[in-house]
C-alpha cells in the first residue's frame, strides 16, 4: 500500500487530488493537508467583490467531499518536508500544525511514498508597505477577502450616491506582482456596477498596473485575431478601458501605501504618488514558505526550493538573458530533481524566468509582472502529476509519460465585465501556448488560429458556465471527469 | 469625473479604437451571441484537448 501526500486543496490540489483517488481507489492512502475548511473557486472571487455572488456559492467544505472519496483530510498548515526521514523515521515526512480550532497549534507528522506540493502562493502583503486587507488596500485574492472589499466598495457607493467625488484605483500593489487578468476583471465589473448605478460620471477609475503596456498580463502579452486584424492585446486592453472610462498608469511599481495615498516608482525612476478612495492592489506573491530537512535535521531548503519559496522541478533554472528564453526551459512532468518522489504543481512550482521582458529602473528597482500559473494550467498539472503517480505506483512506470508545459500548454481567460444573464459582458482570450514559442510560430509567438479576442455576452455565459462546471467538479458529482481542467 | 471642457485628445485614454452602436448590438444580440458561445466553447475544447498528453 502507497500512501500520497497532497499539500494544499486550491485547483491543482484538489485536481491532483481527486484524479489520484479515482485511479487509487481503496488500496491506496491519498491524504490531504490544508489549513482551510474549504474549496473555493476563485476565478469567482470577482463576483463577489462586486456583491453578485455569495461567500457560500464560490465555496464549499471540503471533508465532506473527501469522506465521500475516501480521502485522509488534516485541516493543517504544512510546516516542513523531510525527505529522507530522521533519526527515528526511515520514510520521507511532512511535519504540520493544525490549524482546526479545536486543535489549533498541535503537531501531525505525516509519512508518505509520494508527496505532491500544491500549497498555492503565500500572499505577500508584506512585501509592500500598507498593502492589503490589514493595510488600506482590498483585495480579492481569496473569498473573505472579496466579501471585505464588497463592504467597502458599497461605502463608495454611498458616498457617490450622496454626490461626493470618489477616486477608484485597480490593479497590481507590487513592482513585480502578476494575476493582472483578475485585476482586469475587477475593474471592469467596478465600472458596470458604477453603470448600472448610474455613478460612473462622479467616479474616477484608474488602472495601475507594473506592466510594460497594456494587455501584457505576464505572459508578454499576445495577438488575436480581431475585426478582420491581428491585434496586439494591448489595444484590446487599452480599448476595453478606454469604453469604461478608465484611466491607466502603466510601468509602475507600487512601494508603499499610505491611508488613501498609494507611492509609486516607474520605469523611469521618478517616484510618483496615486490618492484613492477605494484600492484594490493584487500582492506579489511567493512561496509557501515550507522548509526542508535531511535525516541528521540539516537545513536544506535550497536544495528543495528557489529562492523565493517555490520548489524547484524539472525546469532549467539557469541564468539567460530575454533572447535566451526558451519553452525548453519550462517544466514538463513537475518533479523535483533532487527528490523523485516529490513533485510541486500548481503556483507551487517554481517558474525558471519570467515570462515577459524583465524591465529594471534607473535606481535598480525591476518592474514587469512574474509568470501567472493560475486557473488553467494548475489544473491541467495537477491532473497529469496525479497520472504520473498513479502509473508509477500500479504499474511501476516511472516513465512520467503524461506531461503538460506551459510553452505547449494553451490557456483560456475569461474576463468577466459585468455579471447580467442578457445585459452581462465578458472578454474571452486565448492564447495557444500560454509561453510563446518564438521558434515555432516566428510572427506572432503563439499559433494565431487558436488565440481569440472577443468581447460579448456569450462569455459572460461561458464565465458562468465554468463556476457551475468546476463547482460541480469539485463536489466529485457524477461524470465530474468528463469536465477538462 | 471628466471635464467636458477639455478636448478628447492627446491623453493615452483617447487613442484607442472604441466600439461603435453596431459593435455593441452584436455583442450583447441574443442570437448571435449563441452561436458566438458554441464557437468559443469549440475553440477552448480544441486548445485544453490538445494543451497536453
Amino acid at each position: 500500500m502507497a500512501t500520497v501526500v497532497v499539500l494544499g486543496a486550491g485547483i491543482a490540489g484538489h485536481t491532483a487530488t481527486a484524479f489520484l483517488k479515482k485511479e487509487l481507489g481503496k488500496e491506496h492512502d491519498v491524504i490531504v493537508i490544508s489549513p482551510s475548511p474549504y474549496y473555493q473557486w476563485i476565478p469567482s472571487n470577482i463576483w463577489v467583490g462586486v456583491g453578485r455572488m455569495k461567500v457560500d456559492q464560490v465555496r464549499f467544505p471540503l471533508e465532506k467531499v473527501y469522506k465521500k472519496w475516501g480521502v485522509i483530510f488534516h485541516q493543517a498548515k504544512a510546516l516542513s518536508i523531510h525527505p529522507n526521514g530522521d533519526e527515528n523515521t526511515v520514510k520521507p515526512f511532512v511535519m504540520a500544525e493544525y490549524t482546526k480550532e479545536d486543535k489549533a497549534g498541535v503537531p501531525l507528522k505525516v509519512e508518505f511514498d509520494f508527496l505532491v506540493n500544491a500549497t498555492g502562493p503565500k500572499l505577500n502583503f508584506e512585501a509592500t508597505e500598507g498593502l492589503g486587507p490589514n493595510g488600506f488596500t482590498s483585495s480579492v485574492c481569496a473569498y473573505s477577502h472579496a466579501t471585505d472589499a464588497w463592504e467597502k466598495l458599497q461605502q463608495v457607493f454611498k458616498k457617490l450616491e450622496n454626490g461626493e467625488k470618489q477616486k477608484i484605483v485597480i490593479g497590481t500593489g507590487h513592482p513585480m506582482a502578476t494575476c493582472q487578468g483578475a485585476a482586469f476583471e475587477y475593474i471592469l465589473n467596478v465600472a458596470y456596477e458604477l453603470k448600472q448605478r448610474k455613478l460612473s460620471d462622479k467616479a474616477e477609475l484608474f488602472w495601475l498596473t507594473n506592466e510594460y503596456e497594456l494587455g501584457d498580463f505576464g505572459m508578454s502579452g499576445a495577438y488575436v485575431r480581431r475585426n478582420g486584424y491581428i491585434t496586439s492585446t494591448k489595444i484590446f486592453a487599452e480599448s476595453v478601458l478606454a469604453e469604461n472610462n478608465v484611466k491607466w498608469i502603466k510601468r509602475a511599481g507600487v512601494k508603499k501605501v499610505e491611508d488613501g495615498l498609494i507611492h509609486y516608482e516607474t520605469l523611469a525612476g521618478e517616484y510618483k504618488t496615486q490618492e484613492f478612495d477605494f484600492a484594490m492592489l493584487i500582492p506579489s506573491f511567493a512561496g509557501a514558505g515550507l522548509k526542508a530537512y535531511d535525516k541528521l535535521g540539516e537545513d536544506i531548503t535550497s536544495v528543495l526550493f528557489a529562492p523565493n519559496g517555490f520548489m524547484k522541478v524539472d525546469a532549467d533554472y539557469s541564468p539567460k538573458t530575454y533572447e535566451e528564453f526558451n519553452i525548453k526551459d519550462w517544466p514538463e512532468t513537475y518533479q523535483n530533481p533532487g527528490y523523485k518522489n516529490i513533485f510541486a504543481v500548481g503556483i507551487a512550482f517554481a517558474p525558471p524566468h519570467p515570462i515577459s521582458k524583465p524591465q529594471t529602473n534607473p535606481n535598480g528597482t525591476s518592474i514587469f509582472p512574474t509568470p501567472p500559473r493560475t486557473g488553467m494550467p494548475s489544473g491541467v498539472t495537477g491532473k497529469i502529476t496525479a497520472q504520473n503517480i498513479a502509473a508509477w505506483i500500479l504499474k511501476g512506470d516511472d516513465s512520467l509519460k503524461h506531461r503538460a508545459s506551459m510553452g505547449k500548454m494553451g490557456a483560456a481567460c475569461i474576463v468577466s465585465a459585468g455579471f447580467n444573464l442578457f445585459k452581462g459582458q465578458a472578454a474571452t482570450m486565448t492564447v495557444n501556448p500560454i509561453v510563446p514559442d518564438w521558434e515555432k510560430y516566428p510572427d506572432y509567438g503563439r499559433d494565431i488560429n487558436y488565440t481569440v479576442g472577443e468581447i460579448g455576452l456569450a462569455g459572460h455565459w461561458m464565465k458562468l458556465m465554468l463556476h457551475y462546471m468546476f463547482i460541480h467538479k469539485a463536489k466529485g458529482y457524477p461524470f465530474w471527469w468528463l469536465i477538462p481542467e | 469625473m471628466e471635464n467636458k471642457n477639455i478636448p478628447k485628445v492627446y491623453y493615452e485614454e483617447s487613442y484607442p479604437p472604441v466600439p461603435t452602436k453596431s459593435v455593441k448590438f452584436w455583442r450583447s444580440c441574443v442570437l448571435w451571441q449563441t452561436y458566438r458561445f458554441f464557437v468559443l466553447n469549440f475553440k477552448v475544447m480544441k486548445i485544453v484537448a490538445f494543451g497536453h498528453n
